[in-house]
């Protein structure tokens, strides 16, 4: 009983020990939000790696032709997945060459082109969510709509999308070319006339020739989804004033758009082929990675361009699956591994998306485990702290333990009230730390724009993470160990300064003044 | 002479039945006795060759060469000695608080010196009431918190939550047997030294000994006040039979008790049967 009253007793008249468990409390409060942050940033990382990339891509041995047969192994791969399987496409991938002509400047970005099936491709990943125009989002379609681009669900225009995407801007885009055509061309004549003095010619002649094949006011070519980052540029623009400064897209190209793309067809060897897109639409996976370098068409129409129809089939160059939610993703991965050995026929590659990712998820994980270790050496530092004041208290309390042991308490008890105080000290400071850190997560935006207000500078910049907010995500689990470990610490740091007051000798300790 | 009314042990409560609350663990006082109890009565505490040895540097100090006493229910000794006779080294061997290097202390019939030490305290805690040159009350506590200490020491967190007010009612009943009735509340730091004497007896009889301890009890006080912790020592020891030992080098104090020891150079010069 005089244990807890004693232990109960010095907590409250010490205040030094409280101050000793403060870098307690503080690293308990950074340990959870950087693992709250750390788990959020992951979360969102992961689901847009995983979002845009189908949960296992089986690759053909040769890239550039393809494989034939596909509908064959894809029905091999239902069969031995059976109910795990969600869904299961086909896509052509092949490196391009983007060009296009903004008025005499010519406008070139290196990208992967990857042809999909319509019907299915939105199955198996998510880059269908992630389109600007909403009944794309619907139903994926690869024809330019009249407008309506860049409303998210709400009906509420994407920040700096432009309003007219679509039909309307593409036809004025059209007049306006043909107009300046028509000048250029009315200037030519006349300079032909006035050197030639040649009978007039009918200066529509090749216009109208051309519009009858291709009319851009009417027409389309094949669409193409760009990746957002391909068409714009996120730039900050300093206010006037100077003071603040603002994040703006600025849209280069917008779905209306012709672009050229140059890509090798699939013969041996292969010829650069260039071919005319419309921009149809944009989508903004806000992974940095994808959103500069993937635009999609749709598969029949890279096949097609690229001579991958034949008399044998369509070639595709990798499957994609999507299995059901909870399905042990490595777990098939090896399976269809060894269905599908890397050393024979017909040396397929299967990949989980976490395979394709490893580095950067590594790099991550690598990341959180160096700060955690970190942020723990800081505990054990304030472990020592506690370790000191503790002895301190030991000294100072030396008669009263002398007047204890007097009183027949026995040198176990005399340990655990010590052993008692620093489990005290501890769950005080890993609670509030705890406390704090909660606090601290919950309203960690707020946090961040209060010290973007002081210091005027951006702590988390947009431009950078394509994150709008700061993503945090709270582990239970986490929490718990943080606090018990922390806990730990405190209860031995103060072992050794118990043992001590334990083995005090009650004369020594009486006589001690 | 047999205790067959001895209360059961570990009851930390007064006998408030009668007109006079009884503090400690001994024999009822014997109304028809005269004071100076005879050594007829039965030896509660004796030593045998008892040898104690300090240790500085290379140098061995011996305190304590050859001691041997014997201590009787209900009787008022006073160890007397010049300063460094061990004086307060014999005390703390008798307290358990201390082992001998050679020799035996017998305490209530059974060797104690020799004991586990979880044994020691408890004989420390229930048999054995010490007092203290210094006070020695522990700074955080109550005056009241400091006479409860013991049975917060004894008891565990249950027995002690059923039995709180019994001992809180006894503890306080002690407070003001020794005319501290008005500082139950009062820190040490707020109470006189002579008030903190009284609140260490208190403390001391809290757990009903059947020895009283005191080491120089009133080296620290004045006149006044050590008269008053002298008048209370000798009001239990005449009153309640309790048997006490007491380290003093004041003469006159050890002219009152009823039997002296003196101690020279670690030795039993001579035992004096006391004044009667």
């Amino acid at each position: 009983m005089y244990k807890l009253i004693l232990a109960w007793r010095y907590l409250r008249t010490r205040y030094i020990a409280l101050a000793s468990v403060i870098s307690v409390t503080l690293g308990v409060a950074t340990l959870i939000i950087v693992n709250s942050v750390m788990a959020g940033f992951t979360h969102e990382m992961n689901q847009r790696l995983n979002g845009m990339l189908s949960d296992i891509v089986i690759e053909g041995p040769d890239l550039l032709m393809g494989f034939q047969d596909s509908e064959h192994y894809c029905d091999e791969i239902r069969e031995l997945l059976g109910d795990d399987l969600k869904q299961i496409t086909t896509t052509v991938h092949v490196p391009a060459m983007l060009t296009a002509d903004l008025g005499g400047y010519i406008y070139t970005r290196q990208l992967s082109i990857i042809g999909i099936d319509v019907d299915t491709y939105a199955e198996v990943s998510d880059f269908a969510e992630y389109v600007l125009h909403p009944e794309n989002r619907k139903q994926l379609s690869f024809l330019l709509r009249e407008g309506g681009y860049g409303l998210d669900d709400d009906g509420v225009l994407r920040d700096d999308f432009p309003e007219d995407a679509g039909w309307d801007y593409r036809r004025r885009k059209a007049s306006w070319e043909a107009a300046i055509r028509e000048a250029s061309a009315e200037a030519e004549l006349t300079d032909t006339a006035s050197e030639d003095e040649a009978g007039p010619v009918d200066p529509y002649a090749n216009t109208l020739e051309e519009a009858v094949t291709f009319n851009p006011m009417r027409d389309q070519h094949a669409g193409i989804i760009l990746g957002i980052g391909i068409g714009s540029q996120r730039k900050r623009f300093e206010s006037e004033d100077g003071k603040s400064s603002e994040v703006h897209d600025v849209f280069i190209l917008q779905p209306g758009d012709d672009v050229q793309l140059t890509f090798p067809t699939a013969a041996s060897p292969p010829r650069a082929e260039t071919a005319p897109f419309t921009v149809v639409d944009f989508y903004e996976s806000k992974m940095s990675e994808y959103d500069f370098s993937f635009a999609f068409v749709r598969q029949q129409d890279l096949q097609h361009l690229r001579g991958m129809i034949s008399s044998e089939g369509k070639a595709v160059t990798s499957i994609q699956l999507k299995l059901q939610a909870g399905v042990n993703l490595i777990e098939t991965r090896d399976k269809l591994q060894s269905y599908f050995p890397a050393d024979r026929a017909p040396y397929f590659r299967v990949q989980a998306w976490t395979d394709m990712q490893a580095p950067l998820l590594a790099a991550v994980e690598l990341e959180t485990t160096l700060l955690n270790i970190l942020l723990f050496l800081i505990i054990a530092v304030a472990g020592f702290g506690i370790l000191a004041t503790f002895f301190m208290i030991v000294v100072e309390k030396t008669r009263d333990i002398g007047i204890l042991k007097s009183l027949g308490a026995p040198s176990r008890g005399v340990m655990s009230i010590f052993l008692g105080y620093g489990l005290s000290l501890g769950i005080v400071g890993s609670g509030a730390g705890m406390i704090l850190g909660l606090i601290f997560v919950a309203y960690i935006n707020d946090v961040a724009d209060l010290i973007e207000l002081v210091t005027k500078r951006e702590v988390f910049d947009p431009t950078v993470y394509y994150f709008e907010q700061i993503p945090t995500i709270i582990h239970p689990s986490t929490v718990f160990l943080v606090v018990a470990g922390a806990t730990l610490i405190a209860v031995m740091a103060s072992v050794l300064p118990a043992v001590r007051a334990a083995r005090l000798h009650p004369v020594e300790a009486l006589r001690y003044e | 002479m047999s205790n067959t009314t001895q209360p059961k042990r570990r009851s930390a409560r007064g006998n408030t039945g009668g007109p006079h609350v009884k503090f400690t663990n001994s024999a009822p006082a014997d109304s028809g006795r005269p004071h100076g109890k005879s050594c007829d009565a039965r030896v509660i505490l004796q030593t045998k060759a008892l040898k104690k040895s300090f240790h500085k540097g290379k140098n061995e100090i011996r305190v304590l060469r050859e001691v041997d006493i014997q201590v009787h229910q209900g009787q008022l000794t006073a160890i007397v000695g010049q300063s460094g006779c061990g004086k307060s080294t014999l005390l703390h061997l008798l307290a358990t608080l201390d082992q001998p290097d050679h020799g035996e202390v017998h305490f209530d019939g059974r060797r104690i010196d020799n004991l586990p030490s979880r044994q020691r305290d408890t004989i420390r805690n229930r048999d054995i009431g010490i007092i203290f040159q210094f006070y020695h009350l522990l700074p955080e506590f109550t005056a009241l918190e400091n006479v409860l200490m013991p049975t917060l020491i004894d008891q565990g967190v249950f027995s002690y939550w059923r039995t709180r007010a019994h001992a809180k009612k006894r503890a306080i009943e002690l407070l003001a047997m020794v005319g501290l009735e008005d500082r139950l509340r009062h820190r040490p730091s707020e109470l006189s030294g002579g008030e903190m004497q009284r609140a260490a007896i208190a403390r001391a009889l809290m757990a009903q000994p059947k020895l009283l301890l005191a080491d120089e009890p009133t080296g620290n006080l004045d006149r006044k006040n050590g008269d008053d912790v002298m008048a209370i020592l000798r009001r239990l020891n005449q009153q309640d039979d309790l048997t006490i030992v007491m380290v003093t080098h004041d003469q006159a104090i050890a002219a009152s008790a009823d039997r002296t020891v003196q101690l020279v150079e670690g030795r039993v010069q001579n035992s004096s049967p006391g004044h009667g």
